[in-house]
């Protein structure tokens, strides 16, 4: 990979960042709690990775990094699942007068 | 592996970096809905179908695989992920979001070794992964396994002491300054040393899993020292860490949705950190490396000292006074969470509104253990959010206020923090009870809040105490207005 393609995640990285930041700034106190558990199961993202370390070919032996990354996979989904499910129930209990 | 190449030749390739492009889209529109309370919900639907995606576009860019490992950690992981958010009370929100904030970061650990492990070259670790970024890739393979591993162990302890596991009190170790620079130089320099130096597939294995150790360690003495009140900083800046972790593993395995999304949570743990630090009016250093509570002298003015003059009340003097209140404001604290008062809370609200009282809440930014953690538990019993107000919409207005009725909150009410220049609360903001015609403070005895700082709210003439677990004291309020 040459430079030029470094740069282009460090751009998008920077551009995210604000992105976040501008999304993110003026949230209401009382969203807090599931915003934070939200973005917890948006972090498990890293579910990704963990899937690509765990693959192997058709009828391969498995590996070191299979395992591990059968772990990470196992722990972003329980991120991703727990965090969008209770994100879930706790939004479902904002609720207005009207 | 070359994942450049996996990533952009063929159909699959293409087909799946445009379900990336459309799932980055769908959680950049999510997290924007879930800033505002109407769209909150649907906001956390399109982040779970935005996942869904990223994770079906990443078994099409895989092609043919034997899909058994991945299949296993996802079924294990969803089953107790499902439980466990099924399960969970909501006075207990804080210790599961620092479990998953855990996970997550332990999880990107695991992908930063096992991308090490999945590597089959030979040479220096930015020579194996030439193709990937070299030097670069290298340098955050390693980041994320740092990041990854003070996350994990961080939110294991901030999990311990929120769940009471663990002592919530400061641990101050000697040294500790010096200990915990130690431990974050050490890795970097081991590291380094993988990435440019060493040459043998074993020695950069065993250094790595160094790293991991040493970092492991780091989270445990970093967050050991941070008191319990501290605890709404600690969970937001873990939050944040993970999302990091999660953007530096994208970095290692060029990998654009990690990188964004990623930086997405960053950014919104760091905004929460922000909010937490503004509203004690501490810096981030002072919260993190200040033992506050622990270092804070005993005996300097506003300090400990016996409570004079101190009047009390039972709570059939507290519905007496309450019946007739018009205007009326209650100000939940931790101790509200801690006895699972919040319905009480509300059954009181809404007996008070019947007798034609206006009922508001006022919630301080630090109340409880976590950002909005007041306004999670009055929400599970079904207090309307509007009439939730920040301390800034409401402060102006407790002289209005006829009955002021403090339910667990301490230092978050402590007028010490605005008059005395010696007190460690001093120049914190504040909400301005003692401004209230009377005030009625629920507490369990006339012990100091978790500054360990006198609070002077107790010795006002128009504070009245009321002691016990304040569920009991409620729910005697309760029958007394209802009998009344």
């Amino acid at each position: 990979m040459d430079t030029g393609a470094i740069l282009m995640l460090l751009y998008v990285f920077v551009l995210a960042c604000f992105a976040g930041y501008q999304l993110i700034s003026k949230v209401p106190p009382t969203l807090h709690t599931p915003l934070m558990s939200g973005a917890n199961a948006i972090s498990g993202i890293t579910i990704l990775g963990a899937m690509l370390a765990t693959r192997v070919g058709p009828g391969a032996p498995f590996n070191a990094s299979t395992i591990l990354g059968m772990f990470a996979v196992a722990l972003a989904t329980i991120n991703v699942v727990g965090g969008f499910m209770v994100t879930d129930r706790m939004m479902g209990m904002f609720k207005s007068k009207g | 592996m070359d994942f450049i190449a996996a990533n952009m030749h063929g159909w699959n390739g293409i087909i799946a970096n445009f379900g990336y492009l459309a799932s980055v889209v769908m959680f950049m529109l999510a997290i924007m809905r879930m800033g505002k309370v109407k769209t909150a919900r649907s906001g956390n639907h399109l982040a779970a179908a935005a996942m869904l995606l990223a994770v079906v576009s990443s078994f099409v860019e895989m092609g043919k695989i034997n899909p058994a490992f991945i299949i296993a950690g996802l079924v294990i992981g969803a089953a107790i992920g499902v439980v466990m958010a099924k399960r969970v009370q909501m006075t207990q929100m804080p210790e599961m979001v620092a479990l998953l904030n855990g996970f997550g970061g332990l999880a990107s650990t695991l992908v930063g070794l096992a991308t090490f492990y999945s590597i089959s070259g030979s040479g220096t670790l930015a020579n194996q992964l030439a193709s990937q970024g070299g030097w670069f890739a290298g340098i955050n393979l390693v980041l994320t396994l740092i990041v990854g591993s003070v996350t994990f162990t961080g939110s294991i302890i901030a999990f311990l002491k929120l769940s009471e596991k663990m002592s919530g009190k400061p641990i101050l170790l000697p040294g500790r300054h010096v200990l915990n620079a130690l431990l974050l130089v050490l890795p970097l320099a081991l590291g380094a040393l993988a990435v440019w130096s060493l040459s043998s597939n074993f020695a950069i294995g065993a250094v790595l899993i160094l790293v991991v150790l040493i970092t492991c360690v780091l989270g445990v003495t970093v967050v050991i020292p941070i008191g319990g009140g501290d605890m709404p900083v600690v969970i937001s800046l873990l939050n944040s860490y993970s999302g990091i972790a999660a953007a530096l593993a994208g970095f290692t395995i060029n990998e654009p949705v990690l990188v964004v999304s990623g930086s997405l949570v960053g950014a919104s743990g760091m905004i929460l950190t922000q909010i937490m630090c503004k509203a004690m009016n501490r810096s981030l250093a002072n919260v993190m490396f200040g033992g506050f509570g622990a270092d804070a002298p005993a005996g300097a003015g506003g300090g400990k000292g016996e409570y004079k003059n101190v009047k009390s009340a039972d709570p059939e003097t507290v519905a007496m006074q309450m019946a007739d209140a018009q205007n009326v404001v209650i100000v939940p604290g931790y101790g509200m969470a801690v006895a699972q008062a919040q319905h009480a809370v509300r059954e009181v609200a809404k007996l008070l509104e019947a007798k034609g009282a206006t009922v508001r809440y006022a919630i301080h930014p630090v109340a409880g253990r976590m950002p909005g953690h007041m306004n999670v538990l009055l929400a599970e019993a079904n207090v309307p959010y509007e009439q939730l107000f920040e301390m800034d919409a409401i402060n102006d207005d407790f002289r209005n206020v006829d009955v002021a009725l403090v339910i667990g909150a301490n230092d978050t009410v402590n007028p010490a923090a605005k008059t005395d220049k010696t007190s460690p609360l001093f120049g914190m903001p504040v909400l301005n009870v003692e401004e209230a015609r009377t005030v009625f403070t629920m507490k369990r005895s006339l012990g100091s809040g978790f500054a360990g700082v006198k609070n002077e709210l107790f010795e006002c003439q128009n504070n009245y105490m009321v002691y016990g677990d304040a569920r009991k004291t409620l729910e005697e309020i309760i029958k007394a207005l209802k009998e009344g």
